[in-house]
């Protein structure tokens, strides 16, 4: 915008790179974003932070068209505009490393920029704009070799040049430190400064702070789907951040949010230790390894909340302890019986498709012989649907016509109704309203005062909080004991790997 | 009740009755009687007690025993498109050892014959199983790559080590009439394999609804994630028992053919048993007890073609036509009432009680 200034004078003030403005979206009964705003300028790097769920990938999945707000403004270079796919956001010079690559591991490097390109394949050309892009951006890469020879550093580079390939003059990275090593995430964090300096404009979706307040110009952050803090990266400070991030901690009429000071042990228990781990090592389902030598104890008739960040290792230790994972080093001493409530219910704890009585027949079906006792089973998931309050017309209907919530304290009593001595549970409310929300934490405290060890892990700090007895902070694979104190755990939680 | 098994009957009957007008339009368009066509065509099936006894049920029990072969895979979530090889290294097996038993043996050499069709079958489907297990081997591609190896190998076995004394023409001896299957109704060609199929077919509805193993099958075949993290089962285990025991019952199918029907072996044993099977699985929506009408449907097409082909000089093949669309309007039903998800939800199938779903299992 040029706007005349007195005679002579002319004052250039441009419009910011990419301007959002009341963003929301929901998803059914769960706003993901209410209301957000985000305002970028050319030659800045700008940081977007919040918890799990705050909604920053959603925002910038509706910055690149993949998906549609339900209100709100998007402006690209103080244009109003709408982007409805990925194709109209490069167009507009967007451009998207997603945290999980969009590569073909079977082609090459050149193969790979070429997908998505229109008219006349012609790879040599491909190549020589990729020699040009890593020559001039400094993101050195081989156009003949094959991705899945690659280190994932060098796909994120590819997935960047990829991007830049589309004349991108806005780069969104999704937690792209996440995956690699510190000297790369070093290397690419000077990357993403010069990339700024030279005219373009970065967003740079992160969790470690040390590492955002380093390279960041501005920091905005998001808390449930709103925007609640944005500001100069010189005027904040890691705690500053922390705070804007977690919410302050509200007020508490049952003395919840408590601080405790110290390492005093919590509580004082006289009760035997159900489950303990000693030294557990763990990896996830592709052999990376996720959990480096975890010990806890955990006894009965207490609740132990697990804090984290995602993928800090708390997925392999709840599943170690629920004996679903066998730890590749270390001891987990664990009763014969462990109920689990996983997160991703459809996949990992019901059968949609069958009936009730079915899925609740499921609980101890490695064990049995011969004919099931359908009719008594019947009549235990008639029983366990009264004493749960699951709505449903009756124990025959199938589960995928139960309600989230129904579904959910279905599943709880499953796992509680041979009151095993002890129970994991991960994010055990999610997607759930406030009333189901409710019954769940009731029988999770139940469980506890009738004497089963619960191990609760919720991506919702503030659940873990109100409901544990004992905290304990996972970050980057290690266990960590800092007491209760909101801020200490929001602190170690972010900490990442010292 | 009633209202809930008419309404799982109103699919079914739509479809045929849609393939059947397809098969009319086709006939028409062809120049032929559409009359005379499906007059021979209803006649060659249900005409009289003979031809039901001799012709349909029949050419519905081999369609039965690879249908309850195809029900048990795709229930525990494996796609085993390889029934029909199956069913021959079955009818292999079973020539094979009922050509080598002296007849003084008897109704223990027909058993014995017996027995080695369902290992045969049970073998050559653990092969594919075991690729499936080891390797991530496509169930689909092996079993179809398995069907051919199997027709190849009878008909090395027919000019070869199973060939006729007089080494003339491609096939096996005659079996000794001491180790034929008996016939049930004199004057036809109803034999004993006919009862054995039917009790076999409820009995796997009972399996399967009643007791552990069958509910373990079932869990896994619908959601192999959570069988394994909920119900703690070994779903690698099930789905390769599932597998064999699948194999098994096309081979046991293939064994009571040559024992039952042609005691012979050779090359066109099976006219495509194995892949109409599917067709009778999924018109059955995947129940044992269901499938014995839809293995009839299909045995009753099979020897109306015949009839209609020497009455009203109408080629055989077109019945084919039915048997596709059948299939087709089965699938795009599904389609149409699939809320998400991909292939797995084209061939869901189940029960009016037990409501259990057909998903592929995730590697």
């Amino acid at each position: 915008m040029v706007i005349p200034s007195g005679t002579d004078r002319v004052v250039i003030t441009p419009a910011p790179r990419l301007a959002l403005d009341g963003i929301t979206r929901s998803y059914g009964p769960v706003k993901a974003l209410d209301g957000a705003s985000l305002t970028v300028a050319a030659g800045e790097v700008h940081a977007l932070l919040g918890e799990n769920g705050a909604g920053k990938s959603t925002l910038m999945k509706i910055v690149y068209g993949l998906e549609q707000p339900d209100a709100g403004t998007i402006a690209i270079n103080g244009t109003r505009t709408a982007i409805r796919t990925p194709r109209e956001a490069m167009s507009r010079g967007i451009g998207m490393v997603q945290q999980h690559f969009t590569l073909v591991a079977e082609m090459t490097v050149t193969e790979n920029v070429a997908l998505g390109g229109t008219g006349r394949l012609d790879l040599k050309a491909v190549a020589e704009q990729i020699r040009r892009i890593s020559a001039q951006s400094g993101l050195p890469l081989d156009p003949d070799a094959p991705v899945r020879a690659l280190s994932v550093g060098a796909q994120q580079r590819l997935e960047i040049v990829k991007a830049l390939s589309k004349h991108t003059a806005t780069l969104i990275l999704d937690e792209p430190t996440a995956v690699l090593s510190p000297g790369e995430a070093a290397d690419l964090l000077a990357w993403t400064r010069r990339f700024a300096d030279a005219g373009g404009a970065v967003v740079l979706i992160a969790h470690k702070l040390r590492e955002v307040l380093s390279v960041a110009d501005r920091v905005t952050v998001l808390r449930r789907g709103r925007t609640v803090l944005t500001a100069s990266a010189r005027d904040v400070t890691e705690d500053s951040l922390a705070d804007a991030m977690l919410g302050e901690a509200t007020a508490s009429p049952d003395g919840i949010f408590m601080p405790r000071t110290g390492h005093a042990p919590w509580p004082e228990i006289a009760t035997p230790a159900v489950v303990t781990l000693h030294d557990v090592v763990a990896s996830d389902e592709h052999g990376v390894e996720r959990l480096h030598g975890a010990s806890l104890t955990v006894h009965g008739g207490e609740i132990m909340g697990i804090a984290a960040i995602e993928g800090a290792g708390q997925h392999e230790l709840l599943r170690v302890i629920a004996g679903r994972l066998k730890p590749s080093r270390g001891t987990a001493t664990l009763p014969p019986h462990v109920g689990f409530v996983p997160e991703d219910r459809h996949h990992d704890a019901v059968v949609l498709s069958a009936t009730l009585t079915e899925n609740v027949a499921l609980r101890g079906a490695s064990d049995r012989r011969g004919r099931i006792p359908w009719n008594a089973l019947r009549e235990t998931t008639a029983t366990l649907m009264r004493l749960r309050d699951v709505r449903a017309q009756n124990e025959d209907v199938t589960m995928g016509t139960l309600s989230g919530g129904n579904q959910q304290k279905l599943v709880l009593g499953r796992e509680l109704a041979d009151a095993p001595p002890a129970l994991v549970v991960e994010n055990p409310t999610r997607g759930l309203d406030i009333r189901a929300t409710a019954e769940v934490h009731a029988a999770l405290r139940a469980a506890r005062d009738a004497g089963t060890a619960v191990v609760v892990y919720s991506s919702d700090l503030d659940e873990v909080l109100k409901l544990a007895d004992r905290v304990l902070v996972v970050a980057a694979g290690r266990l960590r004991d800092v007491g209760r104190d909101r801020d200490a755990v929001g602190l170690a939680m972010l900490a990442g790997g010292e | 009740m009633i209202a809930r098994v008419l309404r799982a009957m109103l699919e079914p009957a739509l479809a045929i009755t849609l393939s059947l007008l397809v098969l009319a339009a086709l006939l028409a368009a062809s120049g032929y009687s559409v009359h005379d066509a499906l007059l021979a065509l209803w006649n060659g099936a249900f005409g009289s007690w003979s031809v039901v006894a001799s012709g349909t049920l029949v050419r519905a029990t081999p369609l039965l025993f690879a249908g309850l072969a195809v029900t048990v895979a795709f229930r525990a979530g494996i796609l085993n498109i390889g029934a029909e090889g199956q069913l021959l290294a079955g009818a292999a097996a079973a020539t094979a050892v009922a050509v080598a038993v002296p007849s003084v043996f008897g109704i223990a050499g027909l058993i014995l014959a017996l027995v080695a069709g369902t290992f045969a079958g049970g073998l050559w489907a653990g092969i594919a199983a075991v690729l499936r297990q080891r390797f991530g081997v496509l169930e689909v591609i092996s079993t179809i790559m398995l069907n051919v190896v199997m027709l190849h190998l009878i008909g090395i076995l027919v000019r070869g080590p199973l060939q006729e004394p007089t080494r003339t023409f491609p096939q096996s001896a005659l079996l000794d009439a001491a180790l034929r299957l008996p016939r049930m109704y004199p004057g036809t060609r109803l034999h004993a394999g006919v009862a054995l199929a039917i009790v076999g077919a409820l009995a796997l509805a009972w399996f399967l609804r009643a007791t552990a193993p069958g509910f373990r099958l079932r869990m896994t075949g619908a959601n192999a994630r959570a069988a394994a993290s909920a119900g703690g089962i070994d779903v690698a285990r099930v789905t390769m028992w599932a597998f064999i025991g699948s194999g098994a019952i096309a081979g046991l199918g293939g064994a009571v053919e040559v024992t039952g029907v042609t005691y012979a072996l050779y090359e066109n044993l099976s006219p495509g048993y194995g892949f109409t099977a599917i067709a009778v699985a999924l018109l059955a929506r995947l129940n044992p007890a269901t499938a014995i009408g839809s293995a009839i449907v299909f045995g009753a097409l099979e020897a109306g073609a015949t009839a209609m082909q020497r009455d009203a000089q109408v080629p055989a093949g077109m019945v084919g036509v039915v048997e596709a669309c059948v299939i087709l309007v089965l699938l795009a039903s599904e389609w149409i009432g699939a809320r998400a998800g991909g292939w797995s939800t084209l061939i869901r199938g189940g029960t009016p009680s037990a409501g259990a779903s057909l998903n592929t299992v995730p590697q």
